[in-house]
């Protein structure tokens, strides 16, 4: 059994071979090996599918070359979402109205 | 400069600096530390299970030391501190509001100007010589390496995934393997996350089964009362097993469930599940009312156990957002269409003649 993937052909990840620097820092904070090195000392996506939109890619890029619609892919946090509550993520819900004191408390479903 | 709290239980000391004094931590864990991960585990005060932000000496580090950071949720702080047994190591907890890396990560909290901030006010800078600081792979999404450089002067570098492969890490002199790097979601992996999700299910189900009992006594053969003992509570159970079905063997059975979508792994559960149901049941095919309750069982245990099967995808470490909107899109109707028909398919069994 090889790793589990998720739904093929949805995943929104973009790779601008030409910004890319080859710096690498994508590849190490990927938690699922979707990019790799080419020959040519530049980055390419050798596994699109394995890809979770985490965004740790795109943030970390110094030359934004890569682009994501990053989020958590997460049932509950969409029909939250949907249903126009605040939170956006489902295990981490940070109640706004707390937030901005000092004493701000963190609530996780 | 902003020091964390000495009175915690799990500030053993002290050591000097040249800047201040700063609170030195224990790295075995205490039963106090376990039984506060099974608490957490069960959803019991998660939200406010934290550890002071601020910096941390664990062992006796000096000026050569390395800094790494971490969220200041109690049960990611335990797993790096007891990682680290028998090494000298600073420890930067950041303000991630109680959430642990990842999630914090995804949210921001865990992001480049919370770290910057807190390298700035630790007073970390005077108190080593180098420029480094390790970051748990995982707060990736929230944290902007370059950035962080830029405005701090510190230079990041992503430790591997898992807690228990940094002193690998550091002994390899910050290099990661690949495995190192990837987030896997293994048998044990998915088991720990049963009693939450298994805890925030039963909490709906407290409303649902009293509705589920009362209904139950309407209409039917016997008096009121006998037929809440005999449809209310067979139909209670029918639900309970969908959602044990749905929240105990959905992680378990994961990568053995057939399809890619959740939902559908839900459904080769349901299905199942309502089947044995049934036939434990032994109701009356011959006449409709029987009939119309195997078919209603069919229909509802196959929703919940759908609904949270894909609901799973939030516990999940390799869903994407992408995919499960697209999930969602067909999968949100048919559970609900299913769940509504099975409701109406029950209550016609309670008056059909």
């Amino acid at each position: 059994m090889g790793s589990l993937e998720y739904l093929k052909n949805v995943v929104t990840l973009e790779l601008d071979e030409v910004k890319c620097i080859g710096c690498g820092m994508c590849i190490q904070v990927c938690p699922h090996a979707v990019l790799s090195m080419n020959g040519i000392g530049r980055v390419e996506i050798q596994n699109r599918d394995a890809c979770m939109e985490c965004g740790a890619c795109s943030r970390n890029c110094p030359t934004e070359a890569l682009t994501v619609e990053s989020g958590v892919g997460c049932a509950a946090a969409v029909i939250n979402t949907m249903l126009g509550r605040e939170s956006t993520s489902c295990c981490c819900t940070i109640d706004p109205k707390q937030e901005s004191k000092p004493e701000g408390k963190a609530r996780c479903c | 400069m902003s020091l964390p709290s000495p009175d915690q239980p799990f500030v053993s000391g002290s050591v000097k600096t040249a800047v201040t004094y700063i609170p030195q931590i224990s790295t075995s864990l205490k039963w106090r530390d376990h039984w506060g991960t099974i608490r957490a585990r069960w959803g019991v005060g998660r939200m406010y299970y934290t550890v002071d932000p601020g910096l941390y000496a664990l062992g006796n580090p000096d000026e050569n030391s390395p800094v790494l950071a971490s969220a200041n949720y109690k049960m990611s702080f335990d797993r790096l501190r007891e990682s680290l047994r028998d090494r000298d190591a600073w420890i930067l907890v950041l303000d991630t509001k109680g959430i642990n890396v990842w999630c914090a990560a995804g949210k921001g909290t865990f992001g480049t100007t919370e770290l910057v901030e807190r390298i700035i006010n630790s007073g970390i800078s005077q108190i080593v010589s180098h420029r480094n600081i390790i970051l748990p792979q995982l707060a990736g999404p929230g944290v902007a390496a370059h950035l962080v450089r830029k405005y701090s002067g510190f230079k990041v570098s992503y430790g591997p995934v898992r807690a228990h492969d940094l002193p690998a890490y550091l002994d390899a002199g910050c290099r990661a393997t690949p495995e190192m790097r990837i987030q896997t979601f293994t048998l044990m992996e998915r088991t720990v996350l049963i009693p939450v999700e298994l805890v925030e299910a039963l909490k709906a189900a407290v409303f649902i089964i009293p509705i589920a009992f009362l209904l139950g006594g309407l209409g039917g053969p016997g008096g009121y009362w006998d037929n809440v003992l005999n449809y209310g509570a067979s139909t209670t159970a029918a639900i309970m097993s969908a959602i044990l079905a749905g929240t105990i063997l959905t992680p378990i059975l994961l990568p053995f469930l057939p399809g890619r979508a959740f939902a559908i792994k839900g459904l080769w559960l349901g299905l199942p599940t309502a089947l044995i149901l049934v036939l434990i049941r032994r109701s009356d095919m011959a006449i409709r009312p029987g009939q119309l309750e195997s078919v209603a069982w069919f229909f509802l245990v196959t929703s919940i156990t759908m609904y949270l099967a894909m609901n799973f995808t939030g516990a999940s470490t390799y869903t994407s957002l992408s995919g499960v909107k697209k999930e969602m899109r067909w999968a949100l109707p048919v559970e609900i269409c299913a769940g509504i028909a099975g409701i109406v398919l029950w209550l016609g069994s309670r008056f059909a003649a």
